[in-house]
């Protein structure tokens, strides 16, 4: 096969250069994040600097960031693949009820508990894959039924056995001191307790930005998200791919949890309920595509570093709580718009670049 | 010449859907180092020939002969292990991924990291480089994602990834259908290339202007019929357009449209709307 070389035209070959360190940093995912990120620090740091620049601000933002962290970059794998789930956040429910009531009621040692709630929990993801792939029904509808399903059993369940809507005294259960060493202990530095939940969420974004960037896996899940039908003719199991992503964010779910119910020592029936959509929120901020096919789990760590920001840093400026809800409507509008802008930005580019090679 | 032995064959090769025949009695063979062109009208039956090539559908009745050997495709990737390799009008590319994530989609190279296995990205961005480049295409961002890129380098990207991966026989559905003159004649250089490596490439267009440059020997179906089965040096250019242009349909076609011409319009008997719309301008 002769390769024979083409030169470029003189005087182009800089400008391509140029239009390469545009592009590359319009292209980066998570832009739209981290400047948000940037604009919500800068602003609390202005209003409240007292607190924020203290290492115990960075404490308290951290806390609330993991767990919902951990959620959003399993939310955020499902997104790039394609599909949603609405039973994430009513799942660290469940699990926390399961564990709970097999614990207290039946005196199992917690350990198994847990064992129980996550094979639970990876079921109910399981059939949620199983039924959007099957019958091929938005999983949006899908999964909102799974989470009125388990939000009804939740306290169902829960009032039956208890005849209340939560379930106590689990720190009174057999191997609750390691489960809290494992899952959500306080650790000191400088003075400062750090939640334990940090640890793993760092761990889990770390080892999911590989999968995702760095294996085949991370390929087929953008692929399957991006147009399923090409991804399988292919040779992607686009199927078992699905499967695997709902298995994950059930398991996140469970993590999740038993973070919670180490912490708080109880479970509460209503737990969760309302936060799928802030873990959507947080994938959304970091970069995810409502319509599949692209996303950063990066991204999605700094959508909850803000989402953890903003919470802490209303208290700290002594706003009126209740706005909360408000500030992070906007923070996601306005992250959506800059994310749009980037994307169409870094196109615009390598459109006109590649209009450049063929027809100049 | 005729005793050759054809890389793929169909012989009486029916279709049909339901009642509806899509596909009557087709036979056709298609020779390694050569490039066949399957010409048609809109619903001449070259889909339904084409997806039953590449294993989508299973004939109703027919042989299907690989290599001399009869053969069943239950699927696209049956159809792909044998080095059977379509690429379709929608490319199976995927727009928002790079060229090299889509260029190794379902075969990507792998290295070891200890006992895990991690994507040779390194690897892949360096053979995409230099198999684009020996179909000249320079790539300077492999990480650009594919739809952003021109129609013309598209299909050059879904017809290199065929023959890297050991296509013996390529399926080209209408790759110039929605090009430029220049990107048109971009996927007509990568044909020309392709059949010098010895592949039997089956190139489906409706226009005898892309086929007749590259073409040794053409097909032309018709209402689920072969019209015509020709070598190249049997036919010339305007025998080809003709025989495309369906011949005496088309010199009806156009004595009728004289005739409508010299007819006044409300003699025709115009929907209602039309008349309308000429009364108001």
């Amino acid at each position: 096969m002769p390769a024979k070389v083409v030169t470029a035209a003189p005087g182009t070959e800089e400008q391509l250069v140029q239009v390469g360190l545009v592009r590359s940093v319009f292209r980066r995912v998570e832009i739209g994040a981290l400047i948000g990120a940037v604009a919500v620090w800068l602003l609390f740091a202005a209003v409240a600097p007292g607190n924020w620049l203290s290492v115990t601000g960075v404490a308290r933002i951290l806390d609330p960031a993991s767990t919902l962290g951990i959620m959003a970059i399993a939310v955020a794998l499902l997104m790039i693949g394609g599909e949603f789930d609405l039973s994430t956040g009513v799942m660290t429910g469940t699990t926390g009820l399961i564990a709970g009531l097999l614990s207290t009621r039946l005196g199992w040692n917690l350990w198994p508990a847990m064992f129980v709630a996550l094979v639970i929990a990876l079921g109910i993801g399981y059939v949620n894959g199983l039924m959007v792939t099957r019958t091929g029904l938005p999983s949006f509808i899908v999964t909102l039924a799974t989470f009125f399903v388990l939000r009804g059993a939740n306290v169902g369940i829960t009032r039956l056995v208890t005849e209340q809507v939560y379930v106590g005294g689990i720190d009174k259960t057999q191997g609750f001191d390691l489960a809290r060493l494992v899952f959500n202990t306080g650790i000191d530095v400088f003075g400062v307790e750090f939640r334990s939940s940090i640890i793993w969420w760092v761990v889990i974004a770390v080892l999911a930005s590989w999968v995702l960037l760095r294996t085949k896996y991370g390929s087929w899940i953008f692929a399957v998200g991006g147009d399923a039908n090409a991804a399988r003719n292919l040779g992607v199991p686009a199927t078992r791919v699905k499967i695997a992503l709902f298995m994950t964010t059930a398991a996140a779910g469970w993590l999740v949890g038993m973070m919670n119910i180490a912490r708080l020592r109880s479970a509460v029936a209503s737990q969760g309920i309302g936060q799928e959509f802030v873990y959507i929120i947080a994938a959304t901020i970091g970069g995810c595509l409502l319509t599949g096919g692209y996303g950063s789990v990066i991204g999605a760590s700094i959508g909850a570093i803000i989402f953890g920001m903003a919470q802490v840093g209303i208290v700290f400026a002594g706003w009126d709580t209740d706005w909360f809800y408000s500030f992070l409507g906007v923070m996601l509008l306005a992250a959506v718009l800059v994310n749009n802008y980037t994307r169409r930005r870094a196109q615009e580019i390598s459109l006109a670049a590649a209009k450049a090679r063929t027809e100049g | 010449m005729a005793t050759r032995q054809p890389l793929l064959e169909v012989r009486n090769v029916s279709k049909m859907f339901g009642s509806v025949l899509a596909l009557s009695n087709v036979s056709a063979q298609f020779y390694a180092g050569e490039v066949t062109c399957l010409l048609g009208d809109n619903g001449a039956g070259k889909s339904t020939l084409i997806k039953i090539l590449s294993g989508v559908y299973q004939p109703t009745e027919g042989d299907y002969l690989f290599e001399g050997k009869k053969v069943l495709l239950n699927s696209p990737r049956e159809a792909l292990a044998l080095g059977i390799a379509t690429v379709y009008q929608d490319l199976s590319l995927i727009p928002l991924m790079s060229v090299w994530r889509n260029f190794f989609l379902g075969a990507e190279p792998e290295k070891r990291l200890g006992p895990i296995k991690g994507y040779d990205i390194d690897f892949a961005k360096r053979t995409v480089r230099e198999v684009l480049g020996h179909m000249g295409i320079f790539i300077r961002d492999p990480d650009q994602p594919v739809g952003t890129m021109s129609g013309g380098e598209r299909q050059s990207i879904a017809i290199s990834r065929a023959i890297y991966f050991g296509a013996k026989v390529l399926i080209l559905d209408e790759p110039t259908a929605a090009l430029g003159v220049k990107q048109a004649g971009m996927v007509l250089h990568h044909i020309v290339r392709a059949k010098q490596r010895g592949l039997a490439v089956i190139f489906i267009t409706h226009n005898p202007n892309h086929a007749w440059p590259v073409g040794d020997h053409f097909i032309i179906l018709r209402r689920g019929r072969v019209l015509g089965d020709y070598r190249r040096e049997e036919l010339t250019q305007a025998d080809l357009m003709n025989l495309m242009a369906g011949g005496e349909d088309l010199i009806k076609l156009q004595q009728e449209l004289e005739a409508l011409l010299k007819q006044p319009l409300e003699a025709v008997g115009e929907p209602a709307h039309v008349q309308e719309a000429v009364g108001a301008g």
